[in-house]
């Protein structure tokens, strides 16, 4: 049987998920590609927090609004099946050092766009009862929400109507005598399309190469600990002001300020560090220790609860933090959605939107340059 | 405290280590979850109860008496510390050795912590329960979970039992249940028993096993206990708590023969299909697995240097296979600390008995094997997960609809094994509905661990 479509996405990740139902809704024919299966890669082993609250001014901020935005709007359609919920993010400061800090990061991040609502005294209390005692103050974000990745990625395929094929690894990018895209090899026969993105997140490097060209996609492992269900106990996403520092850090070395949120099931996450060493999955108890201690201090009410588990995922990170999107100007045809590192989930609708709205010729809603792929310098050849 | 060698587990595995390496004079700390050593195998007759003649239930009991009495003389002249009710979540491994990072009692909720050279990993098995529909009932129990009631505590007399399942272990639950007074009424086993003694040749090899088994099977005829060979339950039948079982007769396929059905009215089931090994701490210690157990050498060396491991943990083979293990990862073990290389004729015999005892486990295998078509029987509002009350057609909905393909994704679908259990008792199950193999799922903590006490572990000495 030969397979024809408009659009091949590769990567049936969260990414992957969105850019299929963006794109096929525009009227595209989609056809899904992993060589795993759904949510197998980094979507099934992270955390699902939809965030405004931790983004700088600038171009990621600006997607993780429309995106936030998007995520709303989807679920009114998919409704608990992707266990959305509207929860809200709590920012909460130790020290008055660290209050001024968050109120210096809010101003900015209202003239985006982003509600930002102080928080002191009892009303902090109010808000999550059984937080630690004597803290300086928070800030409170309404945008911020969540959702189940793996969930997600699965309902969003489904209602896309694209065609997945899973357990079928692409080996290379079929181009044409002139350089375009003409579809995708794979090790169970080729598949024909005009277009071909790039959703293959932390191994979006190794399909850029498949493809000619150059990306430089990199994991940065992330421990997430799961504790036993619990009654609901803490009803944000809170987090402790030194977690946006460490988001947009540069450092390889460990940093663990961790977000600790209730889910719908039950259970608290608790997550999650960063670290770049490469694909290394050992379990490293020193990291995970940290994660437990940053947690119990937020909420001393954690100490008797149990962790039941931890996972670890890859993260995909571009150098200056931000994900490539949009078509390759190198390679006619192909286009990149990856690279989100720690908030793939949280800007998958808007990449998928942004996505949709390059293949179909429309007026991308916000400028693609921050985004775009070629915007790194090529590797020196190795001789 | 800081041991030379740190054995986890005292069953027949770990109890053989130990008396091994501490002949050599290396320091042993032998940690256990439970009161008392003996592992599965010789779980005693709680002493409160004073069973009148507990070997009744024991065969081998002269060597679980010279265990018990080498451990008592090593424990009393100091080289050996045992230290009982305390549930390892976790070995660590750190640039000057181990940290074995434990809960205290039945509460698992204070730490302790023990420092050696080495580890020993003799942590055994567990049973593997297929779901049926009925499953669940109060009164289904696993057969493992029988044995263990009888060893440990005897009260059963008035009860009409049911043993299910497949495998050799059927055999010695039956026997128990019938010699303790409980009426057995069928013993059911989707093998054909008949066809493992076409095995001839392991057979011949381990006369002792035959031994063994026909001296379970003379006291169930004596017990007139019915055998009922490729033979499984279909449904367990119940409102409050079981009152009956349906079995039916299987064809050559493994799918359930149209009309074969009848029922049994029993109050008890006790059902087993096979044993798997406890893997996590040698998983998450970075040790290889072979397919479900822990990889090792002729030494009983795992890959990661200063790890043993010896038992089931390494393969399912009955407790003489464990003993023989045990004392070579126990004479390895000892020779490697003393720094010297160790000289494999010192265990020439346990050797010996290890490749006979494993080709006849290798044989057993390919006989006792669940129906092939054993998902057959799950239905859709059939619970598989119970910790997470996750159905048989909620799992058929993720593989058929959502684009799941393996156990895990089925788990980030449905949460089918990530409740209390973290899937142990559900992953094998799960996997089949799923149509994939069966493979071990990491799970970084042995035990569930209070948030504070991972919080501060392993801080009290950094190195
Ligand atoms: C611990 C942790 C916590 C996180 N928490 C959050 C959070 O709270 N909020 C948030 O927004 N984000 C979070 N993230 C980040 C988020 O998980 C990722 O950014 C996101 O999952 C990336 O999705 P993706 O679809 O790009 O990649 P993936 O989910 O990794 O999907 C890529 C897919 O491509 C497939 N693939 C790769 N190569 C090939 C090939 N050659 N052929 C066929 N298929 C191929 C892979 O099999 C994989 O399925 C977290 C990450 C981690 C590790
Ligand atoms: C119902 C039944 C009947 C059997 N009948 C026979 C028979 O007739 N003949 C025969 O040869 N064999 C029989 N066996 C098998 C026999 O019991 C096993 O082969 C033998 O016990 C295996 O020994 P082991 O030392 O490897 O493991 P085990 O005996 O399982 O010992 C492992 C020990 O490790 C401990 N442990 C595990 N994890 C941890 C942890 N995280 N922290 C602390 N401690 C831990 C456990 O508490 C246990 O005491 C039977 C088994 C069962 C279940």
């Amino acid at each position: 049987m030969r397979l024809t479509g408009d659009v091949v996405v590769v990567g049936a990740g969260m990414v992957g998920a969105a850019c299929a139902l963006y794109v096929a809704r525009s009227g595209l024919d989609v056809i899904v590609v992993d060589r795993g299966p759904v949510a197998g890669g980094t979507t099934g082993a992270g955390e699902g927090n939809l965030l405004v609250s931790d983004k700088e001014p600038g171009p990621e901020l600006d997607l993780a609004l429309l995106s936030v935005r998007l995520w709303a709007e989807l679920a009114e359609e998919f409704g608990e099946s992707v266990e959305y919920e509207a929860k809200g993010g709590l920012v909460v400061a130790s020290n008055p050092d660290g209050l001024t800090g968050l109120q210096r990061l809010a101003d900015g991040q209202r003239t985006a766009g982003v509600v930002a609502r102080p928080v002191t005294g009892d009303a902090l209390y109010d808000l999550e009862p059984h937080l630690a005692p004597g803290l300086a103050g928070a800030m409170h974000y309404p945008q911020d929400s969540q959702v189940m990745p793996a969930l997600a990625a699965a309902h969003l395929l489904r209602a896309s109507g694209a065609r997945l094929l899973t357990g079928r690894t692409v080996t290379a990018v079929a181009r044409t005598p002139e350089g375009a895209v003409r579809g995708v090899r794979t090790d169970r026969g080729d598949i024909h399309a005009p277009s071909v993105v790039n959703a293959t997140g932390t191994w979006g490097g190794e399909l850029a190469t498949l493809a000619g060209t150059h990306l430089p996609v990199l994991p940065r492992r992330g421990f997430v600990l799961v504790t036993e269900p619990l009654p609901r106990l803490i009803r944000h996403k809170v987090y402790a002001a030194d977690y946006v520092a460490d988001v947009a850090s540069d450092s390889a070395a460990l940093q663990t300020s961790p977000v600790v949120e209730g889910t719908s099931a039950g259970p608290v996450l608790i997550g999650a560090s960063r670290e770049r060493v490469g694909f290394d999955r050992s379990f490293s108890l020193p990291v995970v220790r940290e994660l437990a201690a940053g947690a119990t201090r937020l909420f001393p009410a954690l100490a008797d609860v149990r962790a039941l588990r931890s996972y670890v995922g890859f993260r995909p990170y571009l150098p200056d933090h931000l994900p490539a999107i949009g078509p390759d100007p190198r390679v006619p045809g192909l286009l990149h959605a990856c690279g989100h590192e720690g908030a793939g989930i949280g800007l998958a609708t808007g990449t998928g939107h942004l996505i949709a709205q390059a293949l179909t010729g429309k007026t991308p809603e916000l400028s693609l340059t921050p985004f775009s792929p070629d915007r790194f310098p090529e590797p020196e050849e190795v001789a | 405290m800081r041991a030379d060698l740190a054995v986890i587990g005292a069953g027949p595995a770990g109890l053989a280590a130990t008396l091994a390496a501490a002949a050599q004079g290396v320091r042993v700390t032998l940690i256990d979850s439970a009161a008392e050593a003996g592992g599965q195998f010789y779980r005693r007759p709680a002493a409160a109860l004073r069973a009148r003649r507990p070997q009744a239930l024991h065969h081998q009991w002269r060597t679980w008496e010279r265990l018990r009495d080498g451990l008592g003389t090593h424990v009393e002249s100091g080289p050996v510390r045992h230290l009982t009710d305390h549930h390892v979540w976790l070995v660590e491994r750190r640039s000057t050795g181990f940290t074995v990072h434990a809960l205290l009692g039945p509460e698992q909720r204070d730490p302790a912590e023990v420092r050696a050279d080495a580890v020993l990993l003799a942590t055994g098995g567990y049973e593997k329960v297929l779901p049926f529909p009925g499953w669940t009932l109060p009164g289904v129990i696993a057969a493992g979970g029988a044995q263990a009631m009888l060893k440990g505590g005897l009260a059963v007399s008035g009860r009409t039992a049911v043993v299910a399942g497949t495998g050799p272990l059927l055999l010695p639950v039956a026997a128990g249940l019938a010699a303790a007074g409980v009426e057995v009424a069928a013993l059911v086993d989707s093998a054909d028993p008949l066809a493992f003694v076409r095995r001839s040749r392991a057979l011949v090899a381990e006369p002792g096993k035959v031994v063994e088994g026909a001296g379970y099977a003379g006291r169930l005829l004596r017990h007139r206990v019915r055998t009922l060979a490729r033979h499984t339950v279909v449904e367990a039948h119940g409102t409050e708590r079981l009152e009956a079982v349906t079995v039916a007769a299987l064809d050559r396929d493994g799918r359930v023969r149209p009309g074969s059905g009848r029922r049994i009215p029993c109050d008890t089931l006790a059902v087993g299909h096979g044993m798997l090994p406890h893997t996590d701490l040698a998983e998450t210690l970075g040790c290889r697995l072979d397919g479900l157990t822990v990889h090792v050498d002729d030494e009983q060396r795992t890959d990661v240097p200063g790890v043993w491991a010896a038992g089931e943990t390494t393969g399912i083979g009955g407790s003489a296979l464990s003993l023989a293990e045990g004392h070579i990862a126990g004479r390895s073990a000892a020779a490697r600390l003393h720094g010297t290389e160790p000289d494999p004729r010192a265990w020439a015999a346990a050797a010996k008995a290890r490749t006979r005892l494993r080709a006849f486990f290798a044989a057993l295998d390919t006989v006792y094997a669940p129906p092939a078509h054993w998902t057959e029987l799950v239905t859709d509002d059939t619970v598989v997960c119970r910790c997470e009350e996750v159905t048989g057609g909620t799992i058929r909905a993720a593989v058929a609809e959502l684009g799941a393909r393996d156990a895990r994704t089925v788990k980030l679908l449905t949460r089918a094994g990530m409740g209390w259990c973290q899937g142990r008792v559900c992953g094998p199950a799960v996997a089949g509905l799923a149509g994939c193999a069966f493979t071990p799922s990491r799970r970084p903590f042995a035990r569930p661990v209070p948030l504070g006490v991972l919080a501060r572990a392993g801080e009290a000495d950094g190195d």
